[in-house]
């Protein structure tokens, strides 16, 4: 029978299915973090279960640590706490711990893929919703709750119900100053922010096909905010030469083994899917959200829709933009702008560096901006400095910080006050998200850097014509 | 594909209590898209336990900055009380975060009732004995327009059975639910009993694994 390259990971890895139930589905990989992770270690414990395969759980604290002084000791003793509760659980069950100060640290959805954790075809689970950027490599990743962690650990398996198939294809030529980032806010604008719930999308269609790696996991990564489980583009040479000879991918003949089974990981020419959707690249531009749920977003020239044209009721709509403190029919451009982060595990890679260095090169920092600059793992932070990055942001007033999910969800300091606006690159503009009070844009790198250097929101491709 | 049972299944753990028959006046909530940073915003996940999350369940709502209660939301409202919350469309969406669950549950809820479940959520209350019960958005209006028009008014949710009255006027509606979930719920039980069962099994599987 024709099978989806979903069907053929998953079926993979069903151990059994139950009866009138959900399958037991085997985890080949397992990344931890200080927040999830405790009170599943906490269930193990109480239940005198050891670990069954530790050497399939890697472990690194990102949530909640600092993005400055990383060398001094955290001082928030909640944090700290917390922290210190990773640490001891990963070395009492002889799980690979990565933590603060560690060269390898990082936000796990960074530093999984860099270090050849993620693999093609794997199952891969986090206590994270954006565990789903994984499926970048044609894994099969998603975010589970600290009771599938417990379960995880001591049994490598979890019960899922297998979702539905969606696939989602996007062809032709990306426009001036479009990335990665509006291909999936423009997408998650049509879907709604709860339209994929219930399915597991596959990604098709040349706009992927000609996408690097880090690219398709910025898209990836934001499947879970149209209410997919994950998200997953079928592996190609891309793929390979990116995973090829990282630390823990398979080496030698096991290499030569993966290789076989990562050439058979492709959705069957006439596989059916549940729900098939196509959009053309030429209709997207570079896009901003401006209400309380990433599903509100829409081209940066565009004007807020009136609460008519939009799905879902009225009230809950007036109930965003009252929090955000606009009004339908306004312009998004030459919006006030406060903070800019980039960072995140949705945009905190290399090439989401490089875009919003591109854009700053040879301009300043407005005064009005409180710019915060995080890379997503050390290994970022190294290649911002190799590659001659961090001397040009110097120039352009911005400083670096140091690696951490930061103020995307705001567990450590970094916190955008109540009422300020950020333009922001990570995945949630829900209401008080990056810190009480505080008013999200959500954005691609590059409309980030317009707006770090205007001062305002600003369409990118006036700057990028500029240039040109 | 194995399907082949090994042995009997060992379920001997009581993870949470057992859920059968809830007949409780309900809280409304009719909002839509309630994410899980407002059901329990980040910089409560802090714990390393799983205790107190109730103090906090929708504390930016809840709330105002100097911790003093925000009069017009619902749970400040002694108007509305009970075991029952039932929210808006799509209940529950963004991150993975049992907590939301855990903080449901803490408060006092033992049934969250909506025309719409984000999955992971979902997952989450399924497995700490939170029943998701899914209703139509005809059936969800008809509910919130009882409580608001009579607070008082209680709700019947029958897990056996797999149906949800709205007791002061008899009108039903049957939700959705796996038969393997509703036994660990009606029971009790937990998954890790059941995979801890079968582990000979999954390990002979992890020995035959692609990678």
């Amino acid at each position: 029978m024709s099978k989806t390259l979903f069907d053929k990971v998953w079926d993979t890895h069903v151990v059994r299915k139950i009866e009138g139930g959900p399958d037991v589905l085997f985890i080949d990989r397992h990344l931890i973090h200080e927040v999830t992770s405790p009170v599943a270690f906490l269930g193990l414990k109480s239940r005198g279960i050891k670990v069954l395969y530790p050497e399939r759980t890697f472990a690194t604290a990102d949530h909640n640590t600092p993005t400055i002084n990383q060398h001094l000791p955290v001082a928030d003793p909640l944090s700290a706490n917390q922290l210190k509760a990773l640490e001891t659980n990963s070395n009492e069950y002889g799980i690979s711990y990565w933590g603060l100060g560690h060269q390898k640290n990082g936000i796990v959805h960074v530093v999984g893929p860099e270090y050849g954790i993620t693999q093609p075809g794997a199952t891969i689970v986090c206590g994270d919703s954006h565990t789903s950027t994984h499926g970048a490599f044609g894994a099969i990743a998603f975010g589970i709750g600290t009771s599938e962690v417990e379960m995880v650990l001591a049994t490598q398996c979890i019960m899922q119900p297998k979702p539905k198939k969606m696939r989602i294809n996007v062809n032709g030529k990306l426009g001036l100053g479009v990335t990665p980032k509006d291909v999936a806010l423009y997408i998650i604008s049509k879907l709604t922010t709860s339209g994929a719930t219930g399915y597991f999308v596959e990604y098709a269609g040349d706009v992927f096909e000609n996408m690097s790696m880090e690219g398709r996991m910025t898209v990836c990564n934001l499947s879970i905010e149209m209410g997919a489980r994950g998200g997953m583009i079928a592996p190609d040479e891309t793929t390979i030469n990116y995973v090829k000879g990282r630390e823990f991918s398979p080496k030698g003949e096991a290499w030569d083994k993966a290789l076989a089974y990562y050439k058979t990981l492709k959705t069957d020419a006439d596989a059916v899917f549940d729900k098939e959707l196509t959009f053309k690249a030429a209709d997207i531009e570079p896009m901003i959200t401006y209400g309380t749920n990433p599903g509100m977003g829409m081209g940066i020239s565009h004007d807020i829709p009136d609460a008519a044209h939009v799905e879902g009721g009225a009230a809950t709509y007036e109930k965003s933009l009252n929090y955000m403190g606009f009004q339908e029919g306004d312009s998004m451009i030459g919006k006030q702008v406060d903070f800019v982060f980039v960072g995140s595990c949705t945009n905190g890679r290399i090439e989401d560096f490089r875009a919003f260095t591109s854009l700053v090169k040879g301009k300043h920092k407005a005064d009005n901006v409180t710019a915060w600059l995080v890379p997503g793992s050390h290994t970022v932070e190294a290649q911002i400095k190799e590659e001659g990055l961090l001397d040009i942001l110097n120039e352009a007033g911005f400083t670096l910080r140091q690696p951490g999910c930061s103020a995307c969800l705001a567990m450590n300091d970094d916190k955008v006050p109540a009422g300020k606006y950020a333009v922001s690159t990570s995945n949630r503009n829900f209401e008080g998200r990056q810190g009480p009070g505080a008013r999200t844009m959500l954005a691609s790198p590059l409309v980030a850097a317009a707006a770090a250097v205007t001062g305002v929101v600003t369409d990118p491709r006036t700057l990028i014509e500029e240039l040109v | 594909m194995k399907s082949k049972p090994t042995g009997e299944i060992k379920k001997n753990t009581m993870a949470y209590d057992k859920f059968t028959v809830l007949k409780s006046t309900g809280v409304p909530l009719p909002i839509e898209n309630i994410d899980t940073d407002q059901i329990i915003p980040a910089r409560f996940l802090k714990a390393t336990e799983r205790v107190g999350f109730g103090d906090n369940l929708f504390r930016d709502w809840r709330y105002n900055a100097d911790n003093t209660p925000k009069k017009d939301f619902v749970l400040n409202d002694s108007t509305y009380s009970g075991k029952i919350l039932v929210g808006g469309k799509n209940f529950g969406s963004g991150s993975s975060r049992e907590h939301a669950a855990w903080a449901v549950y803490d408060y006092g809820f033992r049934c969250v009732v909506s025309s719409f479940f984000a999955d992971i959520f979902k997952n989450n209350c399924l497995n700490i004995g939170v029943l998701p019960v899914q209703v139509s958005a005809e059936f969800a209006d008809k509910i919130f327009a009882a409580i608001i028009a009579d607070p008082k008014t209680e709700l019947e949710i029958n897990l056996p059975a797999q149906t949800i009255t709205l007791l002061a006027t008899g009108e039903k509606e049957t939700f959705d639910i796996s038969h393997y979930k509703k036994d660990n719920m009606i029971n009790g039980f937990d998954d890790i009993d059941y995979l801890q069962s079968i582990k000979t099994e999954i390990q002979e599987f992890a020995d035959n694994l692609p990678l």
